[in-house]
């Protein structure tokens, strides 16, 4: 257990810098994805496997693939014969795969070893259940301002984000038509 | 949880937060700039879960779903805003909205 947290620290370190190095944006989030993924497998090294089902559904799943479709719409790549090439090429995803395939037999491995005997400072899990009763007891005032919060953020990325119509008088239109 | 899988955590957590200021600092790719802001939230919520981890503590992960919450809807907003830039300036370059004021 100690080593597979410090195989998945590393990988964290190494694929984050190799997050913030990128000039392509589509490569970047590549590791930006094993740079989540590994700081899953970190949480549940640390005992909180719910937290780490959480990191890889919502920072792996949503907020990323949130951000790719951001990328699609600006549309900022001419997409041509070339750079779909240059999308095959194996240097590309060799470096995101090697990371993950560290963490996918590190994972194998919990799986295989199953629980350990609990030793002089082993890793205790904090279940999901006392979560759940911590976040609906006490935490309770905290979860009704993140609702207002997600309302918030709802309205305000739909006014943010919205086209503004440009309303031209018939007149105009017939103006610019003709010319 | 031993005292030196603690330390290593926690100083995981802060390598992986100074990585992402250096990137919000260096980067002038709005997007880059986010997805920065992501990585500095992701090693908060880590130190959080180290904390609740070494007092065997359900409260370190309630922390992490309130940064989880709030990490998903600052990037809705900030992706909106991006947007909304990329329509006015025609560019993702941050230094070009330098000239607003107010």
């Amino acid at each position: 257990m100690e080593l597979t947290f410090y195989i998945a620290a590393a990988v964290a370190v190494l694929s984050t810098i190799m997050v913030i190095t990128r000039y392509n944006i589509i490569h970047a989030l590549l590791y930006l994805v094993v740079s989540f993924l590994s700081v899953a497998v970190v949480f549940f090294t640390l005992g909180a496997p719910f937290m780490a089902a959480l990191e890889v559904i919502i920072y792996a799943g949503a907020i990323v693939v949130l951000i790719i479709f951001v990328i699609m719409m600006l549309n900022l790549t001419q997409e041509d014969v070339q750079r779909e090439k240059e999308w095959l090429n194996p240097s590309i995803w060799v470096g995101p795969a090697i990371l993950s395939a560290v963490l996918l037999a590190e994972l194998v491995y919990i799986v295989a070893a199953g629980t350990p005997p609990q030793t002089e400072g082993a890793v205790v899990a904090v279940d999901a259940k006392l979560v759940g009763l911590s976040l609906f007891g006490p935490y309770i005032l905290g979860v009704q301002l993140c609702g207002i919060m997600l309302t918030a953020g709802i309205v305000g990325a739909y006014h943010l984000g919205r086209q503004k119509k440009k309303v031209i008088h018939r007149f105009l239109q017939e103006r610019s038509a003709a010319a | 949880m031993s005292a030196s899988t603690m330390e290593a955590a926690l100083l995981l957590a802060g390598v992986l937060f100074m990585l992402g200021l250096i990137s919000v600092l260096i980067r002038r790719n709005i997007i880059f700039m986010l997805i920065s802001v992501e990585i500095m939230l992701n090693a908060a919520g880590l130190a959080f879960i180290v904390a609740g981890s070494r007092w065997v503590q359900p409260d370190g992960q309630v922390m992490f779903i309130f940064i989880l919450t709030m990490a998903a809807a600052e990037v809705s907003v900030g992706l909106a805003l991006i947007l909304q830039i990329y329509h006015q300036l025609k560019t993702l370059d941050s230094d070009a909205a330098s000239f607003m004021k107010g």
